[in-house]
């Protein structure tokens, strides 16, 4: 019963994960930007919770009608301002310009708010449970945070797969040049993904917050681990994938939590090196265009 | 006015000179063909007009307007589409959903997935397989029907018949036929000769870069445009009536 309620609480823990991830995965699928930003986005994403919070009093799920456009705009000007420029100069230019992003936001925000954990309450939401059986607590947080993830895979999936933005993306990701020969302005296309990538990351980190009972400035430097980890367990621009590599991760990290509370990261990295050894390709092959 | 005229066109890849001083005028309804080897500058030159690649130096009109420093998506939306070398086509996606990407400039126009399918029939059973499931003659078909459904009036095809089967290619010609009926301007990059002097209103034969040859496909005959192709004798025919000794040159 131990066991099976460690992999219950994996798949619940792998939602999470699967939702930093996911906005990983987007930015990578089409426009094939590694952003080592993506933990630092994700934590502003909180911080602009805590803001929307302690400025206007706002609920934290209200909140995130303004935090999520808000970072999805910010990401739309990153890419038109910034990364469509560095792309110009070489491939591993917008590699640089995440990697200074990642240094900058942390810091910035220890200016602003102090090295002091902002909390992001939700009630008593945190602390609810359902008990299915006896020794399998579900709880409600955790399988909201599920829930939410798998709808925000599958409503992607529909978006790619029925709107002309979303048929756009998958061109762009299949053959971005021959896309710009279509009339199309890639620009906008690439935009639009990474406005879509920095809103899904923000929604990632205010659920992390929440789970974590606050953020601190240098939170991004272990959630983008996890991501990048779910991503390539899952299979680089793979949706879907993304969610399965989410789920395996959080079983590896819930499995070593039953021997010891110091174990989840360090087998977590383990089985992720196992996959990039095995199966280099991740467990799921289809791509974020498929 | 001519449809599309580039003057004096350069370009080239790194140090190495791809074409040189070309110039190549295109009329309303015309089909001008491209020959030459492998290595002439055709796929280049085609690929300077639909602005995907940068020139060294020289310029190109659409319609009397210099489009020389418009980015090639902006030429797609004023009319000049590109069937690229290799097809090209969105692997993932199906043949309706390439078809309807290729729509993206939101040109208005005949042209639209019923009309593509009527004048590609191949296309028909096709439309929801996945484009990276089709044969070469089929995936033709839909870099062909894509680039249609821009609605445009320069249509650019580059190695149409490459690789396929002589049946197929009997095909996609009778369907571009159909095509040249809408009146667009075409310019066709082929290797077959024969093919190309039947369907080519006016021929320019390109080698090493340079125009070697030019003239309406009525006045050339099959020897001296594979003496030009292959570099035997260099002749230039810039005005359609050049029968005269002085017009073919050793």
């Amino acid at each position: 019963m131990i066991i099976l309620n460690a992999l219950v609480q994996g798949v619940l823990l792998g939602g999470l994960f699967a939702m930093a991830a996911l906005g990983l995965s987007i930015a990578f699928g089409v426009l094939r930007v590694v952003n080592l930003a993506h933990g630092e986005i994700m934590t502003l994403g909180a911080y602009l919770a805590y803001l929307s919070l302690s400025s206007f009093g706002l609920n934290v799920w209200v909140s995130l009608l303004i935090v999520v456009p808000a970072m999805g705009v910010v990401g739309y000007w990153v890419q038109r301002l910034m990364l469509q420029r560095a792309l110009r100069l070489s491939e591993l230019a917008p590699l640089l310009v995440t990697f200074g992003l990642a240094i900058m936001i942390p810091n910035a925000l220890v200016e602003v708010f102090t090295n002091d954990k902002k909390p992001l309450p939700t009630g008593d939401l945190a602390v609810q449970s359902i008990t299915v059986v006896d020794g399998i607590t579900i709880g409600v947080l955790p399988l909201l945070t599920l829930v939410v993830a798998i709808a925000l895979i599958a409503g992607m999936q529909l978006f790619l797969a029925r709107t002309k933005m979303g048929r756009y993306m998958r061109a762009a990701a299949d053959d971005s040049d021959t896309l710009r020969l279509m009339g199309i302005d890639y620009r906008k296309v690439y935009a639009f993904a990474m406005a879509l990538a920095f809103g899904i990351a923000a929604l990632a980190g205010v659920f992390f917050g929440i789970r974590q009972g606050g953020v601190t400035p240098f939170d991004g430097q272990l959630t983008v681990l996890f991501a990048f980890e779910a991503v390539i367990i899952g299979g680089l621009g793979s949706l879907w994938g993304t969610l399965a590599g989410g789920i395996v991760l959080g079983i590896a990290h819930a499995i070593a939590g039953q021997i010891s509370p110091d174990l989840p990261l360090l087998v977590g990295n383990l089985v992720f090196l196992a996959i990039l050894v095995f199966r280099p390709t991740g467990i799921v092959r289809s791509k974020v265009a498929a | 006015m001519p449809l599309l005229h580039a003057q004096s066109i350069s370009a080239g890849y790194g140090d190495s000179r791809a074409i040189s001083d070309v110039i190549l005028t295109l009329q309303n309804g015309e089909l001008l063909a491209l020959v030459g080897a492998n290595g002439a500058g055709k796929s280049t030159l085609l690929r300077v007009i639909a602005g995907a690649h940068r020139p060294t130096a020289g310029t190109v009109s659409f319609k009397d307007s210099d489009i020389s420093r418009l980015t090639d998506f902006h030429r797609n939306k004023l009319g000049i589409s590109l069937v690229p070398e290799g097809r090209r086509l969105f692997a993932s996606m199906t043949v309706i959903e390439n078809l309807i990407v290729g729509a993206g400039s939101g040109r208005a126009g005949a042209w639209n997935v019923e009309s593509v399918v009527e004048t590609l029939p191949m296309l028909k059973p096709l439309l929801k397989r996945n484009a990276s499931r089709l044969s070469g003659g089929q995936q033709q078909a839909v870099s062909i029907g894509r680039a249609l459904m821009s609605n445009p009036e320069v249509l650019l095809l580059d190695e149409v018949s490459l690789g396929l089967a002589p049946i197929i290619i009997d095909e996609l010609y009778e369907s571009l036929s159909v095509v040249r009926q809408s009146g667009l301007g075409i310019i066709l990059v082929e290797q077959d000769l024969a093919r190309t002097i039947a369907v080519a209103d006016r021929i320019m034969c390109l080698l090493e870069g340079h125009v070697v040859l030019e003239g309406k496909s009525g006045d050339l005959t099959h020897d001296q445009i594979t003496d030009a192709y292959f570099g035997h004798s260099i002749v230039s025919f810039s005005e359609p009536d050049l029968t005269t000794e002085e017009g073919v040159q050793a």
